[in-house]
């Protein structure tokens, strides 16, 4: 029950039953909607820019606890930060959960965000976990839509030869 | 092993011997994540026996080679081992005829064939398909693609609360523009049993056809075409305890004569010039290219296995275990039943409150328990249902009720973890 605990931790917990920033964001100049056709999750990721700077980030949509409390810390971690900001803080963030990025040895970014990692001992749930920074990115670049399926698979190589 | 030999109509044992069927299927024997494997995703697919390994590993050891082509020995064995496969799929859904049984890769690969080669011929502009409202993808989305590229009209027949279709609702949306009633006999994701049998009698009436997605129902049920008086009847092998890549489609002879062939290539021919191609006779018309050769031969396997078993004390078992779980899972608080028809397979799914299907399964897979979740490739049934998705545990005849209070069990272990 190790690894479950650390999925499922009480922050994680907490994120799904209250969500940050889990709202339409009426004067949004970017808007794009992320769907795991696999598991039927879908989400609207809503972005006001500053500039260069993300002023403003929220969402909306359905999906498990583990997508629902990644895209409620994504809003909170990125809010304030440059585009170039978000864009690393996206692949560390992906890089950890597909166990690419080692977040206590190679120096990055992520801080809270390091709750996360348990997701990569579960590689059917790493969709979960990434799907709204894939439709935050999605935004950013001003695509309006974005679907897991596109993204090539999340799994390690390490699972590839298994 | 069991004798493939006894027959169907011996008395039934009292009690169906779970311990000694299980010892028949090696995948159960198995831990994961330090518990005994719990495998309750049948629905999805289910397990191998033995006998159907050992079928496909002999021919793959000594009788491997290409089929109808050679005049040589092994390409002899293997016809003969193929063609007895259909043989034993004809006995198995009492068709008249052997070459009424056409070999798919599955149900999916069924229905299309039947789009491409029924529907497409005819169905025209303004034409109607009926379909149901539990359908899975592969039975709504070759109809829609046809509709499309036809100017046709796909109609729904609705369900109720429980998830039983509504009869006189379905009579009603029959007309002389119907051509084609398409459904399933069993719902993959709420259990459902259709009456198949009523629902063909009555689209009969009016001369339209009727396709049976006997995905879910050929493993459960007794299947007799004849006495559903269906037209088409579509299975999988890999959800009746055959390899995946093995499956057949049913098609009454008067119907697949009249059809176009679906994919075309070697095999499918009589006569090849550039300037024209006549086609082979049933059921090579339907078989283009090299086949799923050990599958099917493993899906006969299949067939004298469950010939040789007592069905109806399986099907007895398989309802008791329904019942008994029905009753433990319902009775938490927090847990609801998505599926409460009357008459139905051993599908149990479910939602939870505030706790979404996909952690419900992940915590359940850390206790050793496989069950599926998700919408079940029925993304209508979610949306008629008003959840996002479910979580579906699913039996087969080798389950226990140790294996349903495991599941009671970790199920109270999410509400746990989530309160």
């Amino acid at each position: 029950m190790t690894e479950l605990s650390e999925l499922y931790q009480q922050v994680i917990l907490d994120h799904n039953k209250k969500p940050r920033n889990f709202h339409k964001l009426e004067d949004a100049d970017r808007v794009s909607e992320g769907y795991n056709p696999l598991c039927g999750d879908q989400l609207t990721v809503y972005v006001q820019l500053d500039g260069d700077v993300i002023r403003d980030v929220s969402f909306e949509g359905s999906g498990c606890a583990i997508s629902k409390a990644a895209a409620s810390m994504m809003t909170q971690s990125v809010k304030g930060k440059t585009r170039a900001e978000a864009e690393t803080l996206f692949k560390e963030f992906h890089g950890m959960v597909t166990g690419e990025l080692d977040e206590e040895g190679a120096p990055n970014n992520l801080g809270r965000l390091k709750i996360f990692a348990g997701v990569r001992e579960f590689p059917a749930r790493v969709k979960c976990a990434s799907l709204s920074w894939h439709t935050l990115n999605a935004a950013l670049v001003g695509e309006t839509v974005t679907t897991t399926e596109n993204l090539g698979p999340d799994i390690t190589s390490e699972q590839v030869s298994a | 092993m069991i004798a493939t030999e006894k027959m169907i109509n011996e008395p039934a044992p009292a009690t169906w011997d779970v311990a000694r069927i299980r010892e028949e299927f090696p995948v159960l024997g198995q831990t994961v994540n330090g518990r005994p494997l719990v495998y309750l995703d049948n629905a999805a697919s289910s397990q191998v026996p033995r006998v159907v390994i050992e079928r496909g590993s002999r021919y793959l050891q000594e009788e491997h080679s290409n089929i109808h082509r050679g005049v040589h020995y092994l390409s002899q064995r293997a016809t003969t081992a193929y063609e007895g496969a259909r043989e034993k799929v004809r006995r198995f859904i009492n068709a008249r005829e052997a070459k009424e049984c056409i070999f798919v890769r599955g149900c999916t690969e069924g229905i299309n064939l039947v789009m491409h080669g029924y529907g497409r011929k005819f169905v025209g502009a303004g034409d109607e398909i009926v379909i149901s409202a539990m359908e899975h993808h592969a039975n709504i989305v070759p109809w829609q693609m046809l509709c499309e590229e036809k100017g046709a009209r796909l109609r729904v027949i609705p369900m109720n609360d429980a998830g039983e279709l509504l009869l006189d609702e379905y009579e009603a949306l029959l007309n002389e523009r119907t051509k084609l009633v398409a459904v399933m006999h069993v719902s993959n994701a709420l259990g459902t049993i259709n009456p198949i049998k009523e629902i063909a009698a009555r689209a009969h009436k009016q001369g339209i056809p009727v396709l049976v997605d006997g995905a879910q129902g050929a493993p459960h049920l007794r299947i007799d075409v004849q006495d559903l008086d269906c037209d088409f009847y579509c299975i999988s092998g890999h959800k009746m305890f055959a390899p995946t890549g093995s499956g057949v489609v049913y098609g009454k002879a008067e119907w697949l004569e009249q059809m176009n062939p679906f994919l075309g290539g070697g095999d499918m021919i009589r006569t090849v010039t550039f300037e024209k191609t006549t086609y082979a006779g049933l059921p090579n018309k339907f078989e283009a290219g090299t086949p799923a050769i050990a599958s099917q031969i493993g899906l006969g396997a299949a067939i004298d296995f469950l010939n040789g078993i007592d069905r109806e004390a399986a099907h007895a078992y398989e309802q008791e275990l329904l019942a008994y779980a029905t009753e433990k899972l319902s009775a938490i608080e927090g847990v609801r039943l998505i599926g409460t028809a009357r008459e139905k397979t051993g599908v149990l799914a479910f939602v939870i409150d505030e706790v979404h299907p996909h952690d419900v399964g992940t915590i359940l897979d850390q206790e050793g328990i496989a069950i599926r979740a998700g919408h079940h490739c029925a993304q209508p049934v979610m949306k008629r249902f008003n959840v996002p998705a479910t979580a579906r545990a699913s039996f087969a005849f080798y389950n226990t009720k140790e294996e349903a209070d495991a599941l009671v069990g970790a199920v109270q272990k999410v509400i746990e973890v989530f309160s």
